[in-house]
């Protein structure tokens, strides 16, 4: 398991700045780190208040959600989904296979189908991971919130209000890392959202 | 417009101008690659992407429904399209969004049409004898995504100015001879 390295196909100029191919690949342990350091900064700059980490990491993911929207469309050329059960099969099947090389499962529907979960069974962005040990972190930070903004932006562009929060995460010694989505409603009108 | 360049020896292969519309209707982005149509002012362009908006959500709103054969068995209406199963009329294709207007074309020039699913409208303009319009749409979505949409600076909705864009769209377009 330790020699395990997970390269992310996350699209990026970092390696191949000429010639890219349609995919370039990036090393994991880079994204990892650099992911890691910006939650560690945040639990700095706002004197480890997790709700206000929690918060901040959600907008930042919702200003990258809405910009990578175009980057899925225009390159997986996928047309649009006729329901919610087929969004979150792309959600998971072809978005995060995509961009962090991960397929979670999508499970635990509602009987109306506007709720679902996404289990992670492998997070690039939480391995080596220790959540600070003062006691109010593994109650309060969920340190992939990141990830919900960013289906938060990227589903608003295309018509479709969402909720996104974490309800586990192994780093605070869960069984799972479950993200639970909600549907809020589809937008009819194409007023332009604001960036956070 | 009027075209001079009919008898242009590249003109079967002619990308005359691109323009982008934001989701509100908004001009944010034009650019003449060939010569060929009559030059508008600023302000005309800004009026021909707000007419040009209105104009598409109009010719979206009222494709023909075609009356049901026998009663087939109601399909869900997706988002967007929100089409009353219940009447006895229904899209030639159900399951796909109506999409408005895609392409005008004249004997001078033809207008292709492009909405993203975020709703951002490229509208290019080429000869009518330009093949594979569909690609070099495609290609400039892909561009649009890396050079606008992935620039930190970039505000969204607002005018692209953009190096980067404009030097890989213009190289893209002349190297595809």
């Amino acid at each position: 398991m330790n020699s395990r390295r997970v390269i992310l196909t996350v699209r990026s100029n970092l390696v191949s700045r000429n010639d890219r191919t349609r995919i370039d690949k990036v090393n994991a342990e880079l994204v990892t780190l650099t992911y890691g350091t910006i939650v560690a900064q945040l639990c700095q700059d706002y004197d480890s208040d997790y709700q206000e980490v929690n918060k901040q990491l959600d907008k930042m993911g919702y200003n990258i959600g809405m910009r990578l929207i175009e980057d899925f469309l225009a390159k997986s050329g996928v047309g649009r989904c006729a329901n919610f059960r087929e969004t979150a099969d792309m959600v998971a099947k072809v978005g995060f296979k995509i961009f962090l090389n991960v397929a979670p499962t999508v499970t635990n529907w509602t009987s109306d189908n506007n709720q679902f979960s996404l289990i992670f069974e492998d997070n690039p962005l939480a391995d080596f991971v220790e959540l600070p040990d003062d006691g109010r972190a593994q109650d309060e930070l969920w340190f992939s919130n990141i990830l919900c903004g960013v289906l938060r932006g990227a589903l608003e562009m295309v018509q479709m209000q969402i909720e996104a929060h974490f309800v586990s995460d192994v780093l605070r010694g869960d069984d799972t890392t479950e993200m639970r989505v909600s549907l809020v409603r589809y937008i009819e009108d194409e007023m332009p959202p604001e960036e956070e | 417009m009027c075209v001079s360049t009919k008898l242009h020896p590249r003109s079967a292969l002619a990308v005359f101008s691109l323009i982008i519309i934001n989701k509100a209707g908004g001009l944010i982005y034009q650019r003449e690659f060939q010569a060929g149509l009559r030059k508008l002012s600023t302000n005309d362009y800004l009026v021909l992407a707000g007419t040009f908006h209105g104009v598409h959500a109009i010719t979206r709103s009222i494709t023909p429904k075609l009356p049901l054969q026998n009663t087939a068995s109601p399909v869900a209406s997706s988002p967007g399209t929100s089409a009353p199963t219940t009447s006895g009329f229904s899209y030639p294709n159900p399951g796909v969004p109506v999409s408005g207007l895609e392409y005008l074309e004249t004997d001078k020039f033809r207008l292709t049409c492009f909405q993203t699913l975020t709703g951002t409208k490229f509208l290019l303009f080429t000869d009518p004898m330009t093949g594979s319009v569909e690609t070099i749409v495609n290609k400039i979505y892909e561009l649009y995504a890396d050079y606008v949409m992935k620039n930190p600076f970039y505000q969204l909705e607002m005018p692209v100015r953009c190096e980067a864009f404009d030097r890989h769209l213009g190289a893209w377009l002349r190297g595809r001879t």
